[in-house]
């Protein structure tokens, strides 16, 4: 492949809404889905009078998200007021911070087909969300519901430290499976609790100063973030190469028509007038409690990956489709603790336990699957007791009717048999069909002993034990 | 018995020896309104039916127009404000409700207290007591005058850079602006944040105490609320100075100073010294920049504070009719250019300057850095005194209309008030004598953040020795 | 430093306050006196001096994750110039 014209600088900001209680600024319930305007008050209406009080729980959520992100927090934190007028932001400012956010200068590693990558995080900083506007053109007008309005949120702003759209969609998969390991979000895209903006620049290779960047909002999905800063790059170059110049401007996605459009919105000019937030005194962040939010952290993902890999000798793709979903690791760790096979777990929780969670596209909780009802049956297997085919089956027989694997097995008559009488006279019936096959194992090839032990099982009714069978097989020949 | 003339610590003694009622009080007080609002118009609302509560401070008092009342009118006396009937209670408001005041109606302001003269009120002015050609000073003049007029037995006022003192001062009165954070600010429409502060406009010292032993209090609602124990601040009217130490800024007696003002003054120094006081000469050296620091904060923080009224949620949305092109830009630019009066606009406009990019610095900046200085000439003085004193205003009440068109004129009769707001201590202006033309002038204390009690003491034993508070306008 | 009157342009769409073009030129002049006036700051060294937002040193007011009854619906929008829907109406906004 030949290399593209032009290097690609990317770098993003993530909006993360934070599931606490109440807003950050008032006690109205922080939820989902309410009726229009009836998680409001005073406060977060933005009506006359009014103070605002930082929630403590979003403010440790910062600093948690902070260190997860190995982000310095600051010991001074402050919040600012940014000055400007929209119908969903009720004060005509929103309550952000400016200079002393609550962390800085983090990182994250990716991974990329050089090997490990790591992404500059700027800062991160709380702010309260905006409210929601839907845009009636039928009555020429737009209705404003501010429930969502003081909603906590945390900015994620990276470095320009990405370098095609492929580490930028690598980037946010890792950090949101980092979000999603501290619980401090549901990072759910769709309800818009994560979401994504990108800055993107094209410059010559071997040039220091970037490009002129724009800015994409309005992208629902990291597929869609993938897209259009393909697509916006590609009108980059397209633009440099027959002689024009890029516009420093916000362009928003439009996911039907696969292109980027120029907001209309902004006539005015943006000039922020960023000040303190004289309502809102400023915080010292004691090490005692940055250390406290330290010690609560969960087992990251990476470390998680590396410790399952280390003490479980897993593979790394083992561990890798593990780590990607924390209840995994979780019911993955119990199923160790109550039988010491973890490749064996892993095998079948990465074959057959996914499979079915894909086939009835259900999570793990809505399986209704226990960790020691899992044990059971892959004990089941490892001793001989069922066939490994029949324990796929007798795990579907689990998932639909909820019973345990020995129930299962009883009832379905699925236990193997290692009985050496009951085995014996399928063997030598077997012997007697198959006169060539005998020679040749007679003559030294053990392997077709395989072809025997098949029409074994089959004649068994598939519970005989495999092993047993090639056992016995093999002796009635060669002693013969 | 002339009820609606006597201080409220008079009332309650009366109410003790069952002399006389709530009730009375309060037809007797609402008579008199009857009778003098026309000539004064101290009240941008009048309660059509204000109710005796129960409690231990029933007592008529009016509220400044910028604090919200459940279920009633409150407009900052501006017209963007017109028809919004609040919601929620500030909490100065159900602190007041609780002790059984009964709220007579909201007082007239300039407009969002923006003015020194409450000439700025979308009602039209309030006329002084003493003098109906002149301004009660402002932005808390309908608060004073309703005073001072005998219209309320006491007030609620707010301060930001002397809107409660300066009008005590031209209309005679006592007037106390706590230290910041002493007193809730939820539910006070904001002006400039960090300089705001709730205070008592009352008839003598005495009052002031007890009014502040309602009001005072940490809020868990006011981030900027200061969580420190109250203290009963009846206890601090002692009548005694005995080697207290006035300090009297030598930066206080300069150009511009009216000379009448600075003989009642100098005559109130003496008086002090006479009853035990030591005086000092003390220096605030930043001083003549208070002016020029407080209207860029102060501007920059209103800018942001009013940008809130914006026709979206409350209050005026202009008609579409007037409107350009009827598009949401219009509606605000409509809305904000028609719903504001030229002062405000003025004032936004320059705070929306002092924070813009490029002037930050040079403006905004360097204001918050002035202002540490100032506090610390401050903190520097109160080391050698326990307050310091100086005039409440270089002059007495002004002619209506003589400043409406030199704003900065208007600016500079806060001079002398405006340090206290900038450090955030406590202020409080008592009258101290009469000019020839028979308007009232005022004495200003400052005193340690957290120290209303020794201003009080002071106070209360300057007024226990002088006549003043005993005069009253002849309406 | 004297405010022009693309200044007062610039100003008054940031303040969302339409200003007429005939009242511009006295706009103009009346903030231009008063930044005059507060320039005399500028005579002041004060390259180490800090800044002060708050007047009295407060940190850490904090409030604990507790819910408090809101508004309902008809209560919030006792207050509005126009609703629909349960909303606050306003004139189409253009993305």
């Amino acid at each position: 492949m030949s290399q593209a014209p032009f290097e690609t600088v990317i770098g993003l900001e993530v909006h993360l809404q934070l599931s606490t209680n109440t807003k950050i600024f008032c006690g109205c319930a922080n939820v989902f889905g309410s009726a229009p305007n009836t998680n409001v008050c005073p406060v977060c209406l933005g009506l006359p009078g009014a103070l605002p009080v930082l929630n403590h729980q979003a403010l440790l959520s910062g600093i948690k998200v902070g260190l997860a992100l190995n982000c310095e927090i600051n010991s001074f934190i402050k919040f600012d007021r940014k000055n400007y007028y929209y119908p969903d932001s009720p004060k005509g400012y929103q309550i952000s911070q400016f200079d002393f956010p609550v962390a800085k200068n983090g990182f994250v590693m990716i991974k990329t087909d050089k090997g490990p990558k790591r992404i500059g995080i700027t800062r991160a900083h709380l702010e309260e969300d905006a409210g929601k506007l839907v845009h009636d053109n039928l009555s020429n007008c737009s209705l404003v519901d501010f429930n969502r309005t003081g909603t906590p949120l945390i900015e994620i702003v990276t470095e320009a430290d990405m370098r095609s759209p492929l580490e930028a969609y690598d980037y946010l998969n890792t950090l949101k499976l980092t979000l999603e390991y501290l619980g401090v979000s549901d990072c759910d895209m769709e309800k818009g609790s994560l979401r994504c903006d990108a800055n993107v620049s094209i410059r010559p290779w071997g040039q220091e100063k970037f490009g002129t960047k724009t800015e994409l909002k309005n992208m629902n999905s990291f597929r869609a973030v993938k897209v259009a800063l393909e697509y916006e790059v590609a009108r980059h170059t397209q633009v440099i190469q027959s002689g024009g110049k890029i516009v420093q401007e916000t362009l928003l996605w439009n996911d039907e028509k696969a292109m980027t459009i120029v907001m209309r919105s902004k006539e005015h000019a943006h000039d922020y007038r960023y000040f303190p937030d004289p309502d809102l005194v400023p915080f010292h962040v004691d090490y005692k409690v940055i250390d406290q939010v330290r010690a609560e952290l969960p087992e990251l993902p990476a470390a998680k990956l590396e410790r399952f890999i280390k003490q479980y000798a897993l593979s790394e793709y083992d561990a890798g489709v593990l780590v990607m979903d924390q209840s995994l690791t979780k019911f993955f760790e119990s199923c160790v603790e109550h039988y010491s096979q973890p490749k064996k777990i892993a095998n079948w929780f990465n074959g057959a336990v996914l499979f079915e969670m894909k086939e009835r596209k259900l999570s793990l909780t809505e399986l209704k699957l226990t960790p020691s009802h899992l044990v059971e049956l892959v004990k089941a297997v490892e001793e001989g007791v069922v066939s490994n085919l029949a324990g796929k089956e007798v795990l579907t027989a689990m998932l639909d009717s909820g019973k345990t694997a020995g129930e299962i097995i009883k009832e379905k008559g699925l236990a193997q048999v290692s009985d050496d009488s009951a085995l014996l006279a399928i063997v030598d019936e077997i012997i007697k069909q198959n006169p060539t096959v005998v020679e040749q194992i007679k003559q030294g090839k053990p392997a077709a002993a395989g072809f025997l032990v098949g029409q074994a099982m089959k004649q068994s009714g598939g519970k005989a034990n495999p092993k047993k069978l090639n056992e016995l097989i093999t002796q009635r020949i060669l002693n013969a | 018995m002339k009820l609606h003339s006597l201080s409220a610590h008079q009332i309650l003694e009366l109410y003790k020896e069952k002399k006389t009622s709530p009730e009375e009080v309060l037809k007797d007080v609402v008579m008199r309104i009857e009778s003098v609002e026309p000539k004064i118009h101290a009240y941008a609302h009048v309660n059509t039916h204000p109710k005796a509560m129960e409690g231990s401070l029933a007592i008529p008092i009016a509220m400044k127009d910028n604090m919200c009342r459940k279920g009633e009118e409150v407009t900052c006396s501006s017209k963007i404000l017109k028809g919004f009937k609040a919601p929620y209670d500030a909490t100065v408001v159900a602190k007041i409700k609780q002790s059984g005041g009964i709220i007579l109606g909201s007082a007239n302001m300039d407009e969002f207290a923006f003015g020194s003269s409450t000439e700025s009120s979308c009602y039209g002015p309030t006329f002084n007591p003493w003098n109906l050609s002149c301004v009660p000073g402002g932005s808390s003049g309908g608060s004073a005058a309703s005073v001072a007029a005998d219209e309320a037995i006491w007030s609620l006022g707010s301060d930001t850079g002397g809107s409660i003192r300066q009008p005590a001062s031209f209309c005679g009165i006592v007037g106390l602006k706590p230290t910041y954070g002493r007193v809730s600010r939820y539910g006070l429409i904001a002006f400039a944040s960090s300089l705001d502060q709730i205070g008592p406009l009352t008839k003598d010292v005495t009052d002031c105490a007890l009014l502040m032993n309602v009001i005072a209090g940490y809020d868990d609602r006011d981030s900027t609320s200061v969580n420190e124990p109250v203290p009963d601040y009846t206890k601090a009217l002692v009548n005694d100075v005995h080697g207290l130490k006035i300090g009297v800024p030598k930066e206080a007696f300069v150009e511009g100073l009216d000379p009448e003002v600075r003989a009642s003054v100098q005559a109130a120094i003496d008086e002090l010294k006479k009853l035990g006081a030591i005086i000092k000469e003390v220096s605030l050296p930043h001083t003549p920049y208070a002016v020029a620091t407080y209207y860029i904060i102060a501007t920059a923080e209103a800018s942001s504070n009013l940008a809130r009224f914006d026709g979206i949620r409350f209050g005026l949305r202009e008609s579409p009719s007037k409107l350009r092109k009827n598009t949401l830009i219009d509606l605000y630019e409509e809305t904000r250019a028609n719903g504001f009066g030229d002062e405000a606009k003025r004032r936004i406009m320059l705070g929306t300057y002092v924070l813009s990019s490029g002037y930050y610095d040079a403006y905004y900046l360097s204001g918050q850095k002035v202002r540490t200085l100032i506090k610390q000439d401050l903190d520097e003085a109160f080391k050698e005194c326990d307050v310091i004193l100086t005039p409440t205003a270089p002059t007495t009440a002004f002619k209506v209309g003589e400043k409406v068109s030199d704003p900065l004129a208007m600016y500079l009769s806060d001079i002398y008030t405006i340090p206290a707001n900038l450090a955030g201590i406590p202020s409080i202006s008592i009258p101290c004598g009469f000019s020839k033309a028979g308007l009232p002038i005022g004495l200003q204390l400052m005193g340690k953040a957290f120290d209303e009690e020794m201003l009080l003491r002071v106070c209360y034993t300057y007024e226990q020795n002088t006549p003043w508070h005993t005069k009253k306008p002849n309406l | 430093m004297s405010i022009s009157k693309k200044d007062v342009e610039y100003i008054a769409a940031l303040s969302r306050i339409h200003v007429p073009e005939d009242k511009l030129e006295g706009v103009a002049k009346n903030l231009s006196d008063i930044v005059g006036y507060v320039e005399q700051l500028q005579q002041l060294n004060l390259k180490d001096v800090k800044p002060t937002s708050h007047a009295v040193p407060l940190s850490n007011a904090l409030r604990l994750d507790v819910v408090k009854p809101s508004f309902s619906n008809a209560e919030a929008l006792s207050i509005a110039p126009e609703a629909k829907d349960g909303c606050f109406k306003v004139p189409l906004v253009i993305e």
